[in-house]
C-alpha cells in the first residue's frame, strides 16, 4: 500500500466515485472500506466529525474531506505521474469553476428528477438538460475537458454517468437524444480503465434508486 | 502592472466581492473595481464575462475573465506568489480548502435563514448560525488565524461574511461577542489588517442596505 492510503466509501456515490478514479489515474494502491450509512463506522465519524460523509480519504492516519478536495490532494502528493489539474494558471482556475459548476448543480438536479413527479420533476428535467448543455459548450470539439488530455473536470463530471440510466428511467427522457456530443465524451471516458473500473454498474444503481424510492415512500 | 490588467466587476456590499479586493489588497497589487448596478441594469461586459451566473465578483486580468470568489482567490494566490495565501504542504492547503468549502457551504445560507426571516427569527436559525461559528472556533483553535500564525486564504473567505454579521445581530436580537467571543476576537484582528479594513464597509450601511433589500424582497 502507497504509505497507507485508505478510502472511505460507499458503492453509489458518485462523489467516491471521483477519488477512486484519480487514485486509479495515479496507480495508486489504497484500501476501500465500503460504509454502511444507516450505521456509520467510528472511524468515519472520527475522521469527518463536521460532515460525518464520505468519501473520506485517509493518508498515514490523516484524514481528507470532499472529493474535489481529495482530487486535488492526490494531484499535488502524486504529482509525477498522470496530471489531472492543468499546469497553467488560468486554465487551472477555469477546469476549477466548471467543476464547482458540476458540483451546484448536477447533483442536486439529478435527485430531483428521480425524487419528484409532475411539473416539478419537468422543471428538473428542464435545467438538468440545460446545464448538459451548458458543459457541452465548455467541452466543444476537444476530447476531454481537459483538452486532448483527461483531467480534473472529466472526474468531477464522469461518475454522474452511471446515475444517467436512472435519471433516464424515472424520468422517462433519453439524456443522449438531447446531449449527444456528453453521451460519447462519457463513453470514451469509460475506455479509460481508471474510469470503467470505478463508476457502478448503471443497471445495479437504478435499483439502488428504485429501493430508496420504496424507502422514502416516493412513487 | 497598471491598474487596467486588473479589473473587478464589482458591488460594494458582495462579501464575495470583499474577498477578491481583499486578497488583491494582500498582494499589494493595483486594480479598478468597477461598480456594477445589480438592481439597475447589469453591464454588457458582467453579462459577457460571467454568462453562466451572471454574478459578481468577474476579475479580470488582462481582459480574461475569471468568475466565483474561492476560484479567483486561489488563481490570485497561484500568479503571484507573494505574500502566500495558503500553507506550503499539500495537507495544510486541503485543510483550508475544506474550511472554505464548509464556509460557502454554510455560513451564507444560515446568514440568509435570518436577515431574510419574516417576523421573529426562529430560534433554529440561530441556534444553527452559532453552532456553525462554533466549529469554525474548533478549526481556529489557538491560533491567530486560520492560516496559522499568518493571515490567509481561510481568513478571507471568512472575514468577508462577517461585513453582514452586524446586520444578523441587529436583526436576530443576539451579538456574535456574546455567543463566541473567539470568533468575535479573531474578527476584530482581521478588521486591523489594511489590507480588510479598506474593503469591508460600514456596518451600519450594510444594515441600511439589507434593511432596504428586505423591503424589495417584501419582508417587510
Amino acid at each position: 500500500m502507497e504509505r497507507g492510503v485508505v478510502l472511505l466509501d460507499f458503492w453509489p456515490s458518485m462523489f467516491g466515485m471521483r477519488t477512486r478514479i484519480a487514485l486509479a489515474e495515479k496507480e495508486i494502491k489504497y484500501e476501500y472500506r465500503e460504509e454502511d450509512l444507516r450505521n456509520k463506522s467510528d472511524l468515519l465519524l472520527q475522521m469527518n466529525p463536521v460532515h460525518k460523509k464520505i468519501p473520506v480519504l485517509i493518508h498515514n492516519g490523516k484524514p481528507v474531506c470532499e472529493s474535489l478536495n481529495q482530487v486535488q490532494y492526490i494531484d499535488e502528493v502524486w504529482n509525477d505521474r498522470a496530471p489531472l489539474l492543468p499546469a497553467n494558471t488560468y486554465k487551472r482556475a477555469n477546469a476549477r469553476f466548471w467543476a464547482d459548476f458540476v458540483d451546484k448543480k448536477i447533483y442536486d438536479l439529478g435527485s430531483k428528477i428521480w425524487r419528484t413527479k409532475g411539473e416539478e420533476q419537468e422543471a428538473a428535467k428542464k435545467e438538468f438538460i440545460d446545464c448538459l448543455k451548458l458543459l457541452e459548450g465548455e467541452l466543444g470539439d476537444n476530447h476531454y475537458f481537459g483538452g486532448k488530455d483527461f483531467g480534473y473536470v472529466d472526474v468531477a463530471l464522469v461518475p454522474f454517468y452511471c446515475w444517467f440510466y436512472a435519471y433516464e428511467q424515472c424520468g422517462n427522457f433519453s439524456i443522449e437524444a438531447e446531449c449527444p456530443k456528453l453521451i460519447a465524451w462519457a463513453k470514451r471516458c469509460m475506455q479509460k480503465e481508471s474510469v470503467a473500473k470505478s463508476l457502478a454498474d448503471q443497471e445495479k444503481i437504478y435499483e439502488f434508486v428504485l429501493h430508496l424510492k420504496k424507502v422514502f415512500g416516493i412513487e | 502592472m497598471s491598474k487596467a490588467d486588473l479589473v473587478i466587476l464589482d458591488c460594494w456590499v458582495s462579501p464575495f466581492c470583499m474577498r477578491v479586493k481583499i486578497a488583491l489588497n494582500e498582494k499589494g497589487l493595483q486594480y479598478e473595481a468597477r461598480p456594477e448596478d445589480l438592481f439597475g441594469g447589469k453591464s454588457e461586459l458582467l453579462l459577457n464575462s460571467n454568462p453562466i451566473y451572471k454574478k459578481v465578483p468577474v476579475f479580470l486580468h488582462d481582459g480574461k475573465p475569471l468568475c466565483e470568489s474561492t476560484v479567483i482567490v486561489n488563481y490570485i494566490d497561484e500568479t503571484w506568489s507573494s505574500p502566500p495565501l495558503l500553507p506550503p504542504c499539500s495537507y495544510g492547503r486541503a485543510q483550508a480548502h475544506f474550511w472554505a468549502d464548509y464556509i460557502d457551504k454554510k455560513l451564507f445560507d444560515a446568514c440568509g435563514n435570518i436577515w431574510r426571516s419574516k417576523g421573529e427569527v426562529p430560534v433554529e436559525a440561530k441556534t444553527e448560525f452559532i453552532s456553525i461559528l462554533k466549529q469554525l472556533e474548533g478549526a481556529l483553535g489557538d491560533k491567530d488565524y486560520f492560516n496559522g500564525a499568518t493571515f490567509g486564504f481561510v481568513d478571507i473567505i471568512a472575514i468577508a461574511l462577517t461585513s453582514w454579521f452586524f446586520a444578523v445581530e441587529k436583526i436576530g436580537g443576539f451579538t456574535v461577542a456574546d455567543e463566541c467571543p473567539k470568533f468575535s476576537s479573531w474578527m476584530k484582528r482581521c478588521l486591523k489588517r489594511e489590507s480588510v479594513a479598506k474593503v469591508i464597509p460600514d456596518p451600519e450601511k450594510v444594515y441600511e442596505f439589507v434593511l432596504m433589500f428586505r423591503k424589495m424582497l417584501g419582508i417587510d
